[in-house]
């Protein structure tokens, strides 16, 4: 089979790190060889994140450049538009409408695109916008977002409900679960 | 254990040192390398340690494996030039215990000041590297360093790089071997290192690249993979997976694992076989100037740029330059439009934050230093004016205050935070009071070492595994190295803070200006209810815009504040002439 390639995109603290591990996780379970590519240290104060899931039955690179995505799961709507030379061509992005303002734009030295996602439309991108963040403080907490987002995807992504519930148990703390796991649901059935 | 699991290098890295029968492990943070240690110090039957630098951290590992254990120390690629100077002596005395170094290179400095590249230090100090091209190898080479450490009688330098750090990949893994720890036995010839004794140790080194030469022309770490195409690749590190993602088994290539001493029989035979030989290594031609020495034409730097990271892209676009078939290009569905940068930032109700708008209201020079407050280089604040390494800021503004005659001493500062003096902020600060200038040198004490993630270090009164420890008292500490005037100011309090450096700038003798409030991060750190900007009292003024706070920004001409981002610092609050900042009324 062909390597499958996910990117998973937002602002560093937005919880992509736990989205990353759930993937890999469930991936692994799957029998999938599996790389996965984290950003830590500097890039992750409020900075544009990028994390990097490949899978298949032999992957070698653990990141993913122009033409080779096949999801790109962004937490925000301006991160979709920066990473979206890499989707391939019939690649599909699935983002968050939320809208966080980068420092240039707080600073007035540049302007936030309103029109970012009808703006990926128009020039022919396969998007899936939904407001992640209402789903995840009803389930809880605004934190929660990176989960509702998987949920998202899941439904999406041709393995079962109940894989990725095995996967999540597995990734999140207990004590943090069954929100989680409603987070998750919201998602998938949104 | 015997199972496959999903591992980030580092972990990988953790688990074939502890499996390697590692005992002690003394490191100091640094990305990419971090985790290495703080996986580490989940074993209770091992000793881990945060040590105060990187000098530090390898002398210790250094004593331990004298006293007969397997011992390593990690750092990242700038933390070795620390090292440096145990490292090129341990290189003469050898060791008893197995010694491992782990260095961590961060080609495209995702979170560093440079793009150095650690195989120099390798060929330099004459002694073993490793290097690993993802965590399956990472976990096999961290363990059987040790017996090769023993055996050639050396310290081996086991070399990461942040995209192998911080990648996952499955590793297989074995068990624990325990190493008993060898009886102490006193041998001067070998690990005094006067005159008398190093002279007769030169030799031996050099001797003993000649037998590493020989292991590199027979192990596992170097392998042909000859797929009788004609070209040949010589590659190593993440390079080779780079190579293997676009041309799969269809080209015949020389993995290298052991970058230094380099197997020069190895590298002819396979050079020998191919019509037309290229070197594909990130960041500096170390390999292909080995190649080129040895009178073999090859294709390398000229191809494969010297800075940043590659990538399949690179290998992929560098081939079809040359006319060589990579296979399936792939097609990108379209372009991405261009949109705003988001570069880091400190984050809201950052400490940092009251402190350098303190400055820069006053403009100040300020001579930086390496952390989270290398953020307040960036607009709106704009407030350092150098960033060099590490302790850097303190020694600096000696020089500069030496240079102006003193003329600049009442408006430059030095910042530098409580774990980077802990590292060598100290040093400088004795030079300031022992030759006299009237420096003034402001410590960012928040209670952590932040930007590597949150790790105790000597000020905290915490060790790496969490429990109680001896805590610095840098009022006191500076005090003893000489500094009479050293005050404590609150760093989210303006009108302390402008007061304090207004003062210390004007006093005739050095002074050091603790702004300590714990990182907004950390866990025990309770933030306050958000603040609320009043859009009817908010005057446009854009005085709070002057902070570069995420949480705060303009909507339709009036200040807002993202009440899932804010604190509640209030550092705002104390800007605003207009009273148009403060607590949402409770009702």
């Amino acid at each position: 089979m062909k390597t499958t390639s996910v990117m998973i995109v937002g602002v560093g603290g937005q919880g992509s790190l736990l989205a990353s591990k759930l993937l890999g996780n469930l991936l692994t379970d799957e029998g999938y060889d599996v790389k996965v590519s984290e950003v830590h240290g500097m890039s992750q104060r409020g900075g544009s994140v990028v994390t990097y899931v490949r899978y298949g039955e032999k992957v070698y690179s653990p990141i993913v450049t122009a033409g080779e995505c096949d999801f790109i799961i962004s937490f925000e709507k301006l991160e979709a538009a920066r990473y979206a030379g890499c989707l391939k061509k019939g690649g599909k992005i699935i983002v968050n409408t939320q809208q966080i303002d980068p420092m240039p734009v707080i600073t007035g030295a540049a302007e936030y695109p309103e029109q970012v996602l009808e703006d990926l439309k128009a020039r022919g991108f396969d998007v899936d916008d939904f407001d992640a963040l209402t789903p995840a403080m009803e389930a809880g907490s605004a934190k929660a977002v990176n989960i509702v987002l998987m949920g998202h995807f899941a439904a999406r992504s041709g393995i079962g409900e109940d894989k990725w519930m095995a996967a999540l148990e597995k990734t999140v703390p207990a004590k943090f679960l069954d929100m989680n796991r409603k987070a998750f649901s919201l998602g998938f059935h949104g | 254990m015997d199972l496959k699991k999903l591992l980030i290098g580092n972990e990988a890295v953790a688990w074939g040192l502890y499996h390697g029968g590692l005992k002690v492990i003394s490191s100091y943070p640094g990305t990419p390398s971090t985790e290495i240690t703080e996986f580490l110090s989940k074993h209770d039957d091992i000793h881990t340690e945060w040590a105060p630098n990187e000098k530090v951290a390898c002398e210790t590992a250094f004593g331990a494996s004298l006293a007969g254990v397997r011992s390593a120390c990690a750092m990242k690629h700038v933390g070795l030039n620390v090292a440096a100077d145990p490292l090129f002596t341990l290189s003469y005395t050898g060791v008893t215990g197995g010694m491992v170094i782990c260095v961590a290179d961060d080609p495209a400095m995702h979170s560093s000041q440079n793009e150095q590249d650690s195989r120099h230090y390798a060929i330099g100090a004459k002694v073993p590297m490793l290097e690993p091209a993802d965590s399956a190898e990472a976990y096999e080479f961290a363990r059987s360093a040790f017996a090769l450490s023993e055996k050639y009688d050396t310290p081996v330098l086991l070399r990461m790089c942040t995209r192998i750090a911080h990648s996952q990949c499955l590793v297989e893994m074995g068990e624990r071997e325990e190493c008993p720890r060898k009886e102490y036995v006193k041998q001067p010839s070998k690990y005094i290192m006067m005159p008398a004794y190093a002279k007769a140790k030169h030799p031996a080194v050099e001797e003993r690249t000649e037998k590493l030469k020989a292991l590199a022309e027979d192990c596992a770490y170097n392998r042909i993979e000859d797929r009788g195409s004609d070209i040949g690749i010589i590659t190593s590190g993440c390079s080779y997976l780079y190579v293997k993602e676009v041309f799969g088994d269809r080209v015949s290539i020389l993995k290298i694992g052991m970058p230094n001493p380099l197997p020069e029989k190895t590298i002819r035979e396979f050079a020998a076989k191919v019509k037309k030989l290229y070197i594909i290594e990130e960041l500096d031609p170390v390999i292909e100037n080995h190649v080129r020495a040895l009178g073999i034409p090859c294709t390398g730097k000229s191809l494969f740029s010297p800075v940043g990271e590659f990538s399949q892209q690179t290998v992929r676009e560098a081939f079809l330059k040359e006319g060589v078939d990579v296979g399936e290009v792939p097609e990108a569905q379209g372009a991405a439009p261009a949109v705003p940068g988001r570069p880091p930032m400190m984050c809201a109700g950052c400490p940092h934050r009251g402190l350098f708008y303190t400055l820069a209201k006053n403009k100040i020079t300020v001579l930086g230093d390496i952390g989270c407050y290398t953020l307040g280089a960036v607009a709106p604040l704009n407030a350092l004016d150098s960033t060099l390494c590490m302790g850097a800021s303190v020694s600096g503004i000696h020089g500069f205050n030496l240079a102006t005659d003193g003329e600049s001493e009442g408006k430059t500062v030095a910042v530098i935070g409580d774990s980077t003096f802990m590292h060598s902020g100290m040093t400088g600060l004795v030079n300031i009071a022992y030759n006299a200038t009237n420096s003034t040198v402001i410590i960012l004490d928040n209670s952590i070492t932040g930007m590597t993630g949150h790790q105790q270090n000597p000020t905290t009164g915490y060790n790496i595994k969490g429990d109680p420890a001896a805590k610095v008292d840098l009022e006191a500490l500076c005090k003893a190295l000489g500094i009479r005037r050293v005050r404590v100011v609150d760093p989210y309090d303006l009108k302390q803070c402008e007061q304090a450096v207004k003062e210390e700038l004007a006093e005739k003798e050095p002074s050091v200006i603790i702004s300590r409030r714990p990182c907004v991060l950390l866990k025990y750190v309770k933030p306050k209810a958000p603040l609320k900007a009043d859009a009817e009292k908010c005057r446009s003024c854009k005085r709070c815009m002057g902070l570069g706070c995420p949480a705060i920004s303009m909507k339709d001409g009036k200040a807002r504040i993202d009440a899932t981002l804010c604190v509640g610092c209030g550092v705002c609050e104390q800007l605003c002439a207009f009273g148009a900042i403060g607590e949402v009324e409770s009702k």
